[in-house]
């Protein structure tokens, strides 16, 4: 190997360990706050890729069907709770946010004709399109077991990747690589700008900080005001939010296909590992090691680039458990 | 008792909070039952007893973090099932707890401004001004603003829970043994301060082991022995009963 393709190849891992990062860090965020292992996180990238491919094709995309479908879902369970409760002055709103801005949504997509936008524009609404579904996944999914233990959630989320793989192979074809110039640098730096700006929504505005101190101590901020639901919800909608994003990122540059979300799901959820799904910026450094690994990897042993990237977590878990010791609980 | 003894007691101060005939009950096993208990605004009730009376079941209980049965109206409103943590604190409601559940890896000024959490999301942008109250209230606290909560000593930490209960302007604050593993110094200061508390017109219900400091501070005081409240009165008057001083003040002794 000579500096060049080394170069070549350290390249292209950055711009792969950019998305794991951001995937990485979206999984820490999640089990912080909710405890759930998010298996599904790598299917918003498909869907996300999924749907800017669609849009371009001058298609509909599946995944408006999706949200349609879960929106109605949602709305079903919001209004038999409110019922149950008496809240009936809720209802409209419930309607409103799940059902008639999806409708409204889906009016747009067949008045406009997609294809023909600016690809701005087409980014805005793949995004618009698969972000909903985080918080409504949440709602059907985890909120009503909200407090069962770690594995039940995990056994949860792993049916819901099966799920979403499933619901994505109906509305499924690939979407082939159109090699853009630039594109890596695009995915590295946006991948930077979302890492700031997530360290900014953490560090410095209240709802931010919410979300941090329910990951730190779910009774003390109940009794703030600051429900568990509420805080799962949104954590979903940035974990959807950097998911299709990522998708859209590497759409031009990966070859996606309906179960594609997976394999570089589970590859952020290595780096996730790395950092003990605790710490962010540990999770981000790992992700991106994962990143470099895999482009080598594939270089010198291209048949077992998986192999190595996977294997990679028994040493980070053996190390993990020999130097972190059990700590209980703050007091 | 009667109303006119009630009227000599409270004057026309609203009540803010009203227990009637209130269980709760842990799987089969009551933890509590028949409990009977009423708050004024600016009012200081303090409801004292033995370890495992049910005095942080019953917080807990009022706060909406267990399920309770018998009737519970809050600032005139009846609390219906579907009472929730969240609706509660909407409503100035707010607890102490035992274990002060601050957010160890923040900061005091983070602690305190989670505290007007529900306020801010209610479109209220005055947690600044009431974090200089707070500031006021536990110079302490300012001095440590920077630091992180999980670094605070055991003293500072129950200033910074009181003071993040305070962020959010309460209308009820319940103490659960905030005297808990303090030095006697720190604990004067406390009380001094939960004393002090009644100008503001929050009315503070307080659950403690110390009974002897809890009486000099309240104006209120019930007994909770086993599940049942067993005595009721002004707290002079309990101070005074031979039964209280028996079981909980003793001869001179801290319980």
């Amino acid at each position: 190997m000579d500096l060049q393709i080394a170069l070549l190849l350290g390249q292209d891992g950055i711009t792969n360990g950019a998305i794991y990062a951001l995937l990485a860090l979206a999984l820490v965020l999640v089990f912080a706050v909710t405890r759930v292992i998010f298996i599904p996180q790598g299917e918003f990238v498909a869907f996300g890729a999924l749907t800017l491919a669609s849009l371009q094709a001058g298609k509909l995309p599946g995944t408006l069907w999706l949200l349609l479908g879960l929106g109605a879902a949602v709305a079903l369970v919001e209004v038999a709770s409110a019922l149950r409760d008496r809240h009936t002055r809720r209802i409209p709103a419930i309607l409103l946010l799940n059902c008639v801005l999806p409708l409204i949504l889906a009016g747009l997509l067949f008045v406009l004709s997609p294809a023909n936008l600016p690809l701005a524009l087409q980014v805005v609404l793949s995004l618009v399109l698969v972000v909903p579904l985080g918080p409504m996944i949440y709602r059907l999914a985890f909120q009503p077991i909200a407090e069962a233990s770690v594995l039940v959630l995990l056994i949860v989320a792993v049916a819901v990747h099966v799920t979403l793989v499933g619901l994505g192979l109906l509305f499924s074809f690939t979407f082939g690589e159109t090699l853009l110039q630039g594109q890596t640098i695009l995915v590295v730096a946006s991948s930077a700008v979302l890492i700031v700006a997530l360290y900014f929504f953490f560090e410095r505005t209240i709802h931010g900080k919410a979300l941090r101190a329910t990951a730190m101590n779910r009774t003390g901020a109940r009794l703030m005001g600051i429900s568990a639901s509420m805080a799962g919800k949104q954590c979903f909608t940035l974990a959807a939010l950097i998911g299709a994003f990522s998708g859209v990122l590497i759409a031009p540059i990966t070859t996606i296909y309906y179960d594609s979300g997976f394999l570089i799901g589970l590859k952020g959820f290595v780096g996730a590992i790395v950092g003990g799904l605790a710490s962010y910026p540990v999770a981000a450094a790992g992700a991106m090691l994962v990143g470099l690994l895999e482009s080598y990897a594939s270089f010198w042993a291209s048949a077992f680039k998986e192999v190595i990237v996977f294997t990679l977590i028994i040493p980070v878990l053996l190390w993990r458990s020999l130097k972190t010791h059990h700590v209980d609980e703050e007091e | 008792m009667s109303a006119l003894h009630e009227h000599a007691i409270h004057g026309d101060r609203p009540v803010v909070l009203e227990v009637r005939d209130l269980a709760v009950s842990y799987g089969k096993v009551e933890a509590l039952h028949g409990i009977d208990l009423r708050i004024h605004r600016g009012e200081i009730v303090t409801v004292i007893g033995p370890n495992g009376a049910g005095k942080t079941t019953l917080l807990s209980a009022l706060m909406g973090l267990l399920p309770a049965r018998g009737d519970i109206v809050y600032l005139g409103e009846p609390q219906g099932p579907e009472r929730s943590v969240e609706s509660l604190v909407r409503h100035g409601m707010t607890l102490v707890p035992e274990k002060r559940e601050l957010f160890g890896e923040m900061s005091v000024e983070d602690n305190l401004l989670l505290g007007a959490f529900d306020r801010y999301r209610g479109g209220h942008r005055d947690h600044l001004e009431t974090m200089d109250q707070v500031f006021e209230i536990f110079p302490r606290l300012q001095e440590r603003r920077e630091q992180l909560a999980g670094t605070l000593s055991g003293g500072e930490r129950q200033m910074l829970a009181m003071g993040r209960a305070l962020m959010a302007k309460p209308r009820l604050l319940m103490l659960d043994e905030p005297s808990l593993g303090l030095a006697p110094l720190i604990i004067r200061e406390i009380f001094r301060i939960v004393a002090e508390l009644r100008k503001t017109g929050v009315a503070v219900l307080l659950v403690e082991q110390n009974a002897r400091a809890a009486l000099q501070v309240a104006d209120y005081g019930y007994v909770l022995e086993t599940g049942e409240i067993s005595i009721e009165g002004p707290s002079a008057t309990l101070a005074s009963d031979p039964r209280v001083i028996e079981s909980y003040l003793g001869l001179g002794g801290r319980h």
